[in-house]
């Protein structure tokens, strides 16, 4: 990573009559970084993503995409970055190329160029096929992967994804993500809101918790899971031998042992305590079946936070309206 | 604070893309195919009354526009002037809703063009798609014409109904600016449709009538006036007035202007300023134009109130439907 930052925020803030969008939330992204914006529904992250592409005017506070201000120079940033809309949508009667052909007019790509680029596109999403096909026939998933060619078409430098997953079954949100991915490896800075924690977790460097208006947490995903989580690690083991909890509880680092079920431990530990915890049961002529450490995930973060500050749920409750 | 760059930048494009969509929607097939039937058996109608009764006619053909046999009310200018409107409404009712409802509109938006480039080109497109449509309609009522009377239009003629499609089009266009202006209120594509037929029902047949009423309400008939079996004056200028507020009205009184060269008032007038008058001596063309550019100008400027104020509205609507 080069540290050249992309997307800046400065205490932007977004405001509808009282009820208040964005509160004075500040991020960055740097170049080929993916980061998340996560949070429930109508915490602000449509809002802010509107922006950060000038479609929507910004109350207070301060945005720079590649160094231009998106209400001031709305056309700069708009030629460089792409977006997905939350269910995205094209003009059914009109096949997918012809899709993006109108598009690519919008941008201003000459006719030879152009065609080159959406064959290029359609290529990596995988539609080829289905270039000459009217859209009204295409599935969700399809009609996401038609909107991220649209992103490759136009040569974007970020691409900005507005929940790329919801409402996709497992099989779409793979193939979604590994061209996402594939943005990254190409260089192309990602910015993606979801509410659905554990698919954006695979592909996220950083995520922003937001929470009615506000980042709450920023982070990549294991530092979010210290701070909320707590510090440490925890391993689970199955394995049977007599008075193995007495055993393990006294590796160096372990401060605790948790009986889960029949032959079932878990340890809590600063640090991973996998190599010792197998050598002891090792040690004891024991039957070892299961040792994993528990990876901080983000549906336990999500969860955990929320859960312990309920009062910071309520303003969002404003918000909602205007964010559905 | 100046935004940087042309608010027209796409415009060209999104006007190509609308119409094509509305050259290839079955919607404007089907109303052209209204249209054109309707001129057909207008076009026959006038074509018969015009062999019957004219032997010597200077404006012979514009009466091809006008006339239709006796007894019936159906001439191609009544067809049109109701007709005309529907097009308009039929091409713009859904113009800005479908875009919320199809979702492509914060798409479109997020590609360097401005809002502004988007509503113009929506309704630049369905413009020129209405006066291709009327184009065709006048050439096909000039050639049926031509074979039915078989005598060809004068060089005065040819530019009255020329005139005369130019301020079809505006027509058009007003009517265009208010589907306009309700598919930017109504997110629903239904209720923007229902409204505007509801409006133009309202402007078209009932306010006349009302016009009417409503002056004989503000400005109680004169006995006098009555005994005589005349209007009184006041009464019937309020009612012209109120009268026009209706975008027909005001068409109306324009092809009245164009295509009856004898015309030489649309209001009421005193006999005291017909002194000297040859009464039926048709004025020159420049003259008729003079007496209905009011009534046009008047068209021109509700097009673009109607737009403006749908304009105001699209550029603060958020994005997200």
């Amino acid at each position: 990573m080069s540290g050249d930052i992309v997307i800046e925020a400065h205490g932007l803030t977004k405001t509808y009559g009282r009820a208040t969008a964005v509160d004075h939330i500040s991020f960055s992204v740097e170049r080929g970084e993916v980061f998340g914006l996560l949070g429930p529904n109508g915490a602000g992250k449509t809002t802010t993503i509107l922006m950060l592409l000038g479609l929507t005017e910004i109350s207070g506070g301060d945005v720079r995409v590649l160094g231009f201000n998106p209400a001031r120079e709305p056309l700069s940033v708009k030629r460089r970055v792409g977006y997905l809309p939350d269910t995205v949508g094209f003009y059914d009667q009109l096949t997918a190329a012809d899709n993006l052909r109108y598009t690519a007019r919008l941008i201003g790509f000459k006719a030879i160029d152009r065609e080159k680029r959406i064959a290029a596109a359609l290529d990596q999403v995988g539609l080829s096929d289905f270039a000459d096909k009217g859209v009204g026939t295409f599935s969700r998933g399809m009609r996401q992967r038609l909107g991220l060619a649209e992103i490759l078409m136009k040569g974007a430098q970020i691409a900005i994804l507005d929940e790329p997953t919801s409402g996709l079954d497992p099989h779409a949100t793979s193939e979604l993500l590994a061209i996402i991915r594939g943005f990254k490896a190409e260089g192309v800075s990602v910015l993606l809101s979801s509410h659905l924690l554990e698919r954006v977790q695979s592909v996220c460097d950083r995520v922003a918790l937001f929470s009615g208006g506000r980042i709450a947490l920023m982070g990549t995903v294991a530092e979010l899971g210290r701070a909320v989580l707590g510090g440490g690690f925890v391993v689970d083991i199955e394995a049977e031998g007599a008075g193995l909890a007495e055993r393990l509880a006294l590796i160096p680092g372990v401060s605790g042992v948790e009986k889960t079920g029949i032959a079932k431990l878990r340890l809590h530990a600063d640090r991973d305590v996998r190599p010792e915890a197998a050598a002891e049961v090792v040690a004891m002529q024991g039957r070892l079946k299961y040792l994993g450490v528990q990876e901080p995930n983000l549906d336990a973060i999500y969860t955990r936070y929320f859960a312990t500050r309920p009062d910071e749920e309520m303003p969002m409750k404003e918000g909602t309206l205007h964010a559905a | 604070m100046r935004r940087e760059g042309s608010a027209f930048q796409g415009l060209g494009v999104v006007t190509l893309k609308e119409l094509a969509d509305h050259l290839t929607s079955i919607r404007l097939f089907v109303l052209e195919l209204l249209v054109m039937v309707i001129a057909l058996v207008t076009v026959y109608l006038a074509t018969e009354q015009i062999r019957e009764t004219t032997a010597e006619d200077p404006f012979l053909f514009l009466k091809l526009f006008t006339t239709t046999r006796e007894q019936s009310p159906f001439s191609f200018l009544f067809f049109l002037s109701f007709l005309v409107p529907l097009m308009a409404i039929g091409l713009g009712f859904d113009s800005v809703n479908s875009e919320y409802n199809q979702r492509t509109l914060s798409r479109i938006l997020s590609q360097p063009i401005y809002r502004d480039a988007l509503l113009f080109g929506k309704f630049l497109g369905a413009l020129v798609t209405l006066a291709i449509a009327l184009i065709v309609l006048w050439l096909s009522v000039i050639g049926l014409g031509l074979l039915f009377i078989g005598i060809p239009p004068g060089g005065e003629e040819v530019a009255r109904i020329f005139v005369f499609l130019l301020v079809t089009i505006v027509y058009a266009g007003v009517w265009l600016a208010l589907a306009l202006l309700l598919s930017i209120l109504f997110r629903s594509a239904a209720t923007a449709a229902l409204t505007c037929l509801g409006l133009w029902l309202f402007l078209y047949v009932i306010w006349p009538m009302l016009a009417g009423q409503i002056a004989q309400i503000i400005v109680p008939p004169d006995p006098r006036y009555t005994a005589l079996g005349l209007q009184t004056p006041g009464t019937a200028v309020l009612e012209q007035i109120l009268s026009r507020l209706s975008p027909s009205t005001l068409f109306g009184e324009v092809v009245v202007a164009l295509l009856d060269p004898t015309t030489r008032s649309l209001g009421p007038i005193y006999l005291s300023q017909m002194q000297g008058a040859v009464l039926g001596a048709p004025l020159p063309i420049a003259e008729s134009m003079l007496i209905a550019w009011p009534q046009t100008v008047g068209m021109v400027a509700t097009a673009i109130l109607l737009f403006v104020i749908g304009y105001v509205i699209f550029q603060r609507q958020e994005v997200r439907a």
